[in-house]
């Protein structure tokens, strides 16, 4: 497929946007290793660090076809405002509520994403989203039967999921957050765009909360945490960031 | 990963037969001796049920609390492949532990009951654990040999005479086998890397050398407690016979690598064909196993705020009226 230059720079900020948030997110939940409520959770998370972390590397990996550095520079060099991640995904794992209510935005938006880029029109994005959705279906499966589980546990669990749900909303709507190249990607049929997304992950996880008998704020776009995708970032990523690239730096050039 | 049952050869000992049905107890033996495996429902002497506990449960706390060193190393690992190694290693070793309490379980000790002893303090786990991991070169150190020390354990205790933990072992050490590759694979890049990565490897194992031969326990061939055990096949091989295999193993191939081992004395009698060295400091064992080691006190406390912070989560699971663990023999 011939790409014009136009198209190359929006497939690039799209593919940066998702894998970045798949590699940060990735890295957040296998911080829960060996620490999660019980053994059970603490392996779920583990096994879904795995998933994104190595979904990330597979979209890293396409962008370095695309003309970008290895995966592993890419990952491991760039400072905070070179990541186009959304907020949400930067922040630490906090309480296991936190990072559960984080997983279920999170998964149910991203397996909507990762089904309609099955047809995308750029073939190589197209067949790693037909491999990621059967991956990340075991997410929402799993981050829907929790959410339900605790929204129906006791009272505390029931507060606790409520207010991470509070907490986290409109840190969730940042992942919407357009980029500059929202127009090109969606005329190419590369993509359904951002607000597409959106309204099918709004209708989804309102009806699973709503079930449990939770509530969800309304949709309001004027609360979204947004400038994550333009390199804006809280103070959470860069000491991330530094963590994540310590061993790494001590000599990029050696073999790890 | 776990290196061997700790037996205080100080400790005064119940009469392990007293009060046991002769003919019951003839019975068992003649079972055992026949390789046959005992499974939850059976009879089974008390002090074998205790032994069982007490050693199945010391090998699911070493593995929960040995994703600790590790993991501090998941976020810091350099590069995608070892990072998901990693994670996936150290996930392993946590779903070690969730098959051995399991295991445990079958004998009539409840999960919560025995996480509540970890982190008390009343049970012990190995004793490896409670030694920082410094470096990136001490994961890997950790992921070779203690991984390799653990193989040469479980895989003698795998031929046990208890089914569930024997189980329990058949597929731990097809995943510690792995993780071994995982170790070794992570050692060789780093012995053979840049000088700055051969001096971090080299540290490591330098400082890594008395816990490892800690990691056995002390000589425990002489003692009536072991006879006994070995007789009912919980106990398979003694610590000093684990330790000649694992030096035999394992000291060739770190010197083929060209890395240095800090004991002057170690060297294979060719007569005798078992290995000579500097007897490790004993003490430090105890007083590390009693409490008292550099990272005791962290890692009970890291377990403990996990526990603490995940409560809520367990209670709002809980159906108050059912009974989880039930005594089965």
């Amino acid at each position: 497929m011939n790409l014009t230059d136009n198209q190359v720079a929006a497939l690039k900020d799209l593919l940066y946007k998702m894998a970045d948030d798949q590699l940060i997110l990735g890295h957040r939940n296998s911080e829960w290793t060996g620490l999660g409520p019980i053994l059970e959770e603490d392996i779920a998370f583990s096994s879904m660090a795995q998933d994104k972390i190595g979904q990330a590397y597979q979209l890293y990996s396409i962008l370095n076809e695309l003309g970008e550095s290895e995966p592993d520079t890419i990952a491991f060099t760039r400072n905070a405002n070179q990541f186009h991640c959304c907020d949400y995904v930067c922040h630490p794992i906090g309480q296991y509520d936190f990072s559960l209510v984080r997983h279920f935005f999170f998964d149910n938006a991203e397996l909507i994403k990762f089904n309609t880029l099955a047809s995308s029109a750029f073939d190589p994005l197209a067949m790693l989203a037909r491999k990621f959705k059967g991956e990340i279906k075991y997410h929402t499966m799993h981050a829907n039967t929790w959410i339900k589980q605790l929204a129906q546990g006791n009272e505390e669990s029931k507060t606790r999921i409520q207010n991470s749900i509070n907490e986290g909303f409109n840190l969730a709507l940042g992942i919407f957050e357009q980029g500059t190249f929202e127009k090109e990607l969606v005329d190419s049929k590369f993509y359904i765009g951002e607000e597409a997304v959106m309204n099918e992950w709004y209708a989804t996880v309102k009806e699973i909360i709503e079930s449990v008998g939770l509530t969800i704020p309304a949709l309001d776009l004027s609360n979204a945490v947004n400038g994550g995708r333009k390199g804006q970032h809280s103070s959470h990523l860069q000491p991330m960031l530094t963590e994540m690239t310590e061993v790494y730096a001590i000599d990029p050039s050696a073999d790890w | 990963m776990y290196g061997n049952a700790y037996i205080d050869p100080n400790a005064k000992l119940p009469s392990i037969l007293e009060g046991e049905d002769p003919v019951k107890l003839a019975e068992f033996e003649a079972r055992i001796a026949r390789g046959e495996k005992i499974e939850p429902q059976d009879w089974m002497p008390k002090e074998y049920r205790r032994q069982l506990v007490r050693m199945i449960e010391q090998h699911a706390h070493s593995e929960i609390i040995g994703a600790l060193p590790e993991g501090t190393w998941i976020t810091r690992a350099p590069g995608f492949r070892r990072k998901l190694a990693l994670i996936a290693k150290v996930q392993d070793e946590v779903g070690h532990g969730q098959l051995l309490y399991s295991a445990a379980e079958t004998l009539g000790k409840s999960r919560e009951d025995m996480i509540n002893d970890l982190i008390s303090g009343k049970s012990k786990y190995s004793n490896v654990f409670n030694y920082p991991a410094k470096t990136w070169a001490d994961s890997a150190v950790i992921a070779w040999l203690i991984d390799a020390g653990a193989i040469v354990n479980q895989l003698a205790n795998s031929k046990g005479s208890y089914g569930p933990y024997c189980r329990a072992l058949d597929r731990i050490c097809a995943e510690e086998a792995f993780h071994l590759k995982y170790g070794h694979d992570n050692v060789v890049f780093l012995a053979t890397g840049t000088d700055v990565q051969r001096a971090m490897v080299q540290d490591a194992l330098t400082r890594w050398w008395p816990p490892i031969m800690h990691f056995f326990g002390p000589s425990d061939r002489s003692s009536k407690h072991t006879e006994i055990l070995m007789r009912w096949k919980v106990k398979m091989a003694s610590n000093d016979d684990m330790r000649q295999q694992f030096l035999n193993m394992y000291v060739p191939k770190i010197w083929d690598l060209g890395l240095v081992l800090p004991d002057p004395n170690l060297k294979k009698n060719n007569e005798t064909g078992l290995w000579e060295y500097t007897e490790p400091d004993w003490d430090e064992f105890k007083r590390v196993i009693n409490g008292d080691g550099p990272c005791n006190a962290e890692r009970l406390a890291v377990r403990r705020t996990a526990e603490e912070n995940g409560r809520w989560v367990v209670n709002a699971l809980r159906k108050p009226d059912e009974k989880y663990v039930t005594p089965l023999a």
